[in-house]
């Protein structure tokens, strides 16, 4: 029998247009803030912004106290903490295996990534929305009271607010290319660390001022940029954000999302001990429920269902 | 014959080297339930998958509704799936987990409560993060998840692993429901006793290939006889000399090939008193199920035995 007798096109148009954009952007901002992590995620970036101005405050020499140096200082925990976010919405999607239902609602892998970076990119700037008023507030209160107290020109602005934006793309960009959230976590923050130091040493001084994150970013905050500076910020990007953003959307789109088999640090036990099913371990990791892990020893008294666990 | 709302067309999938599921091919009709049988391994997860558009075949076309999964543009709306009910973010509130697969394929926020209602699950799990459900509760969530969209076919994986047994029967009458009414269900088991009761239609996978399928009634009364008899060595013996394979069942009995007038006289033949003498009913399928489950493998014997 033709598929054609079976469903006709009109059947399947009828049944729903494909989510949009901007649907996805809406709930890939939702699944940031709907979990655990990634609630106390946030709360911790307003509360350490907060706590950054008030230090700045009494910390900065006066004639420092301008609202271009309490803002550079206001957006710091936003660019540490916020790409962990963005590596969860990547890896957790893995980790926890939600990416089963991500992809079955949404078959088409590029579109979620594009999503989620959309999503992102959204966070980081209402994150920003937030260290521009706390910039402000602190300036208010603290600044000396001079002309240049206020100055802030647009474009520093707009590198302020690139300055937030690019690492959380770098964590989404780290999240899919290991599609797993501590070794992610992990690399996002030594990796650059790691070649920050070696940059310091004589032979490698200059391939660094290239390609060492915390060089090339820092006049983001400082002033406007020179063309030599955007170049530089520009080979850096290349390599911490194109490269992991590239090799992410080839894996994200490629891999199996079963996760069991490629998730040894999940599942390793599982072979080890043999007789327990993912599910079962799962149900006794976090079990509190003591009728929960007798699951498992239930099921496997009936027949060796345990026993072939795939 | 009615038209295919599933139809799995010669899948073959080879992971790691080995031949997971070998030229597999069947179809689900609206108004049917169909029960896919085999033990785990037996390449019931992977057959699956690729028919939810996760998983690439090496050979062979998956079609839902007619077209490969991937191609139906909102498919939460017309296909309900339940791959692996532990598939949930442990940090995400019951609802919430709805909740977010609502928005994504634009559905009424209200209809999760309803949902929430028609699995059992109260407002106070509702609330709890999903890290805290017992297997059964994740169980009655993500059933709930899969008729979220109101879909017109339902793919579940192994719905009722972790349900007790007053569980069981509600999902069963849920199931019986959902095909009376013109849907299409697609559900996975080891255990036979978890479909027979729901199933209209069996399909029996083991090593990756289809040995057996057909309609519950057709399967379960089987050609075969089942014999008993006090004296099992004799019996053996007395089949083997009429040139009849046998397979020993459970409780001490043979299924033979054979109509019971033929198994009668090789008996007579090799002078055995038998106890019992019958057509098989549904002895054989349930042989194939406990010998698959039981990891042994399905020769073409045990095929035969069903037929």
């Amino acid at each position: 029998m033709s598929t054609a007798t079976i469903v006709s096109p009109r059947a399947v148009r009828a049944a729903g247009a494909r989510p949009g954009l901007a649907r996805l952007t809406a709930v890939e901002l939702r699944k940031m803030t709907d979990t655990r992590a990634g609630f106390w995620l946030l709360v911790a970036t307003v509360a350490l912004t907060a706590l950054v101005v008030v230090v700045a405050g009494f910390a900065l020499d006066e004639q420092d106290r301008t609202l271009r140096r309490i803002l550079s200082i206001a957006v710091q925990p936003a660019t540490i903490v916020l790409p962990i976010v963005g590596i969860l919405l990547v890896s957790s999607e893995w980790s926890q295996r939600t990416a089963l239902l991500t992809f079955t609602l949404v078959p088409d892998r590029t579109r979620v990534l594009i999503a989620k970076l959309l999503a992102s990119v959204v966070l980081a700037l209402v994150a920003l929305q937030i260290c521009l008023a706390a910039a402000a507030l602190g300036t208010a209160v603290a600044a000396p009271g001079t002309a240049d107290d206020w100055s802030l020109s647009a474009g520093l602005v707009g590198q302020v607010a690139l300055y937030v934006v690019l690492p959380m793309i770098i964590g989404v960009g780290f999240g899919a290319m290991l599609l797993s959230s501590a070794p992610a976590i992990v690399l996002y923050f030594v990796l650059p660390t790691a070649w920050s130091a070696l940059g310091s040493l004589e032979p490698l001084e200059a391939p660094a001022r290239w390609l060492d994150q915390a060089r090339t970013m820092e006049p983001m905050l400082e002033h406007a940029m020179s063309g030599t500076e955007w170049a530089r910020l520009g080979t850096t990007l290349a390599l911490w954000m194109l490269v992991p953003l590239l090799v992410g959307l080839w894996r994200v789109t490629r891999s199996d999302v079963r996760g069991r088999a490629r998730q040894p640090d999940r599942w390793r036990g599982a072979s080890r001990s043999g007789s327990i099913p993912p599910w079962g371990r799962q149900a006794q990791r976090h079990d509190s429920d003591p009728s929960r892990s007798s699951t498992c020893a239930r099921r496997s008294s009936r027949s060796s269902i345990c026993a072939t666990a795939p | 014959m009615l038209v295919a709302m599933i139809e799995s067309e010669g899948l073959s999938k080879r992971l790691g080297g080995r031949i997971v599921v070998d030229d597999v091919s069947f179809r689900c009709e609206p108004g049917t339930v169909t029960g896919f049988l085999g033990p785990n391994g037996a390449g019931k997860t992977t057959t699956l998958r690729m028919l939810c558009g996760l998983l690439a075949p090496d050979a062979g076309v998956a079609t839902v509704l007619g077209v490969r999964y991937r191609e139906l543009p909102n498919p939460g709306r017309r296909v309900g799936i339940l791959l692996d009910a532990a598939a949930q973010h442990g940090g995400r509130r019951g609802r919430e987990a709805l909740a977010v697969s609502a928005q994504t394929m634009s559905v009424d926020e209200r209809r999760v409560d309803e949902l929430l209602g028609l699995v059992g699950l109260d407002r106070s799990a509702a609330r709890r993060r999903v890290r805290q459900y017992s297997l059964g509760m994740r169980q009655r969530l993500g059933l709930a998840h899969a008729l979220l969209g109101d879909p017109e076919v339902l793919i579940l994986d192994e719905p009722a692993n972790g349900l007790d047994p007053e569980g069981m029967r509600w999902m069963r009458e849920l199931l019986r429901d959902f095909a009376d009414r013109g849907g299409t269900v697609l559900l996975s088991s080891h255990l036979l006793y978890e479909v027979e009761a729901i199933a209209d239609w069996l399909v029996i996978i083991g090593g990756g290939r289809i040995v057996a399928q057909g309609g519950r009634s057709e399967l379960l009364s089987g050609s075969g006889t089942l014999v008993h008899a006090s004296d099992e060595q004799a019996l053996i013996a007395a089949l083997a000399a009429a040139g009849l394979p046998a397979t020993a069942t459970t409780d001490g009995g043979f299924i033979v090939d054979a109509e019971p007038e033929r198994v009668g006289r090789a008996a007579l033949a090799g002078d055995v008193a038998l106890s019992r003498l019958g057509p098989s009913e549904s002895a054989g399928l349930e042989q194939l199920s406990f010998d698959l489950t039981s990891g042994v493998a399905a020769g073409p014997d045990l095929v035969e035995a069903i037929r």
